[in-house]
């Protein structure tokens, strides 16, 4: 239960990291906060040959409301986005699901923009950079691209950075007016990996009828499942809504796969359980 | 492999070692030690500070939390040269038999432990959570060590032993005043006299 050897590189700028990067390329891990990978090189499941070590780039530790939504570095610790009053106000979602993600020992070390580029189909983070919209800005030595949410997560643990790139920051737009959000989830055990987890979004018109229900999905999928549930619940007010049948709506669109801690059968189940629950508790701070 | 001592941030040679120094309980300690290096081992093999519990080594268990810059984090899933330069403090550092730290107090007090192994990351956990939830329900202190496994006490006596080190706490500030116990001002602990670098002794990765 120890890593491999591996070459170490702990750069202390931005443009120092693009540079070793480009020079190492696909041999490379990106250390941010290490709570995924770090397991992942003790158990050998990878055995990288070099580590490029971004702990000591503190330009990149910001979380910033900007542009509509916020920004967030790659070396935010999940718990300074789920303190920062400023984010919760702009994006009250952003805490909701920090405060399902693993424990707080955790939350202390780990990154939301390493969750993000990890791309585990379990990670609450995912589902809320689908369901805001949101993007990735990925650097390389030789340029600058923004990957929207839906172009981002390629496959379990596959994500759209490539060699010799860096994720430095995620944007998670802000909601329309009179939207509420929630996320829930089941798992084992608290703070484990959800066997089912919901992201939702219920956006109210003036008069309180449902014109907008959305919501996305964690552990249903390979990637996060961003799904439009508005055709069962259009038009309702918040309390005579059918959020049921948007559970049902979501079931016949989402086709998840059994593995050891859950049949497909039972998953299914809880994407309509957790999708009425997410939805009504979503409505009610919409209202 | 090389012993030859590295002071550079980075290098292409997988067998290179790094120097870290880090402040442990107050006293600054270092060793020259490979990347691969796990902050939980530098702890035990490097420092000698036996104290943190290396459990299941990939950050289920929480038996090797330790307090990073006054944080609790998992010892296991962090490279020692990535914290170089931070303070650490381990169960060594939150207080000995003359001085116990409420939350050791209380844990000797409600039976919060059986055959010890998980205790030292009860006892970093919960201090730490106490620091900032100084008045925790009883809902909230199960909350708080939920990521810690325990294999013998059915965590009765733990949650028992959180609320009891934060009664400790309050009855030890009416006494003495508000700046008594506490992870913020760690004690001095460990072995300050080979605070130097060990590059060789027992750092064979």
């Amino acid at each position: 239960m120890k890593p491999s050897p591996f070459a170490y590189t702990a750069p202390s700028s931005l443009d120092e990291a693009l540079a070793v990067l480009a020079e190492v390329g696909d041999d490379a891990k990106v250390l941010a906060g290490g709570q995924s990978l770090l397991p992942i090189l003790s158990m050998r499941l990878a055995a990288p040959a070099h580590l490029v070590d971004i702990n000591r780039i503190s330009e990149l530790a910001y979380v910033r409301v900007e542009d509509g939504g916020v920004r967030v570095g790659a070396l935010a610790r999940h718990v300074d986005v789920e303190r920062s009053t400023e984010a919760h106000t702009v994006l009250p979602l952003l805490r909701q699901a920090l405060q399902l993600v693993a424990h707080p020992v955790i939350r202390n070390r780990g990154t939301t923009v390493g969750s993000l580029a990890h791309a585990d189909p379990s990670g609450e983070m995912t589902a809320v950079l689908a369901l805001t919209g949101g993007s990735v800005e990925v650097v390389s030595s030789t340029g600058t691209r923004t990957v929207p949410a839906a172009e981002f997560f390629l496959g379990p643990l596959e994500s759209a950075v490539a060699g010799g790139e860096l994720a430095v920051s995620a944007h998670f737009p802000s909601f329309p007016e009179r939207t509420g959000t929630a996320f829930v989830e089941v798992a084992r055990r608290h703070g484990d990996y959800a066997m089912c987890g919901v992201a939702a979004a219920v956006t109210l018109d003036a008069d309180g009828a449902v014109v907008s229900a959305r919501a996305g999905y964690i552990s249903v999928g390979p990637t996060p499942v961003l799904l439009d549930l508005t055709a069962a619940v259009s038009g309702a007010s918040v309390t005579a809504a059918d959020w049921a049948a948007a559970g049902e709506l979501a079931q016949s669109q989402t086709e998840p796969e059994a593995d050891i801690h859950a049949t497909a059968d039972y998953r299914r189940h809880l994407v309509g359980v957790l999708t009425a629950r997410a939805l009504a508790e979503a409505a009610g701070r919409a209202a | 492999m090389s012993t030859e001592a590295r002071s550079t941030p980075g290098t292409a040679d997988s067998d290179a070692r790094h120097d870290v120094q880090l402040t442990v309980n107050g006293v600054p300690r270092g060793a020259c030690v490979p990347a691969r290096r796990l902050l939980s081992d530098f702890l035990r093999h490097d420092l000698r500070l036996t104290g943190t519990h290396v459990g299941c080594e990939h950050g289920v268990c929480g038996a090797c939390t330790v307090l990073l810059d006054g944080a609790p984090v998992r010892s296991c899933l962090l490279l020692a040269v990535t914290v170089s330069g931070h303070e650490v403090t381990t169960v060594e550092g939150l207080g000995g038999p003359d001085d116990m730290h409420p939350v050791q107090q209380a844990f000797q007090e409600c039976h919060g432990l059986q055959c010890g192994f998980c205790t030292p990351g009860f006892l970093t956990t919960a201090a730490a959570y106490l620091e900032e939830n100084p008045d925790p329900t009883e809902d909230e202190a199960r909350e708080a060590i939920s990521g810690n496994l325990c294999r013998c006490t059915g965590y009765q006596n733990i949650v028992a032993s959180v609320l009891r080190a934060a009664a400790i706490t309050r009855d030890r500030q009416a006494t003495f005043g508000h700046d008594t116990p506490g992870v913020s001002r760690p004690k001095v602990a460990g072995r300050p006299d080979e605070g130097g670098t060990t590059a060789g002794a027992g750092a064979g990765a």
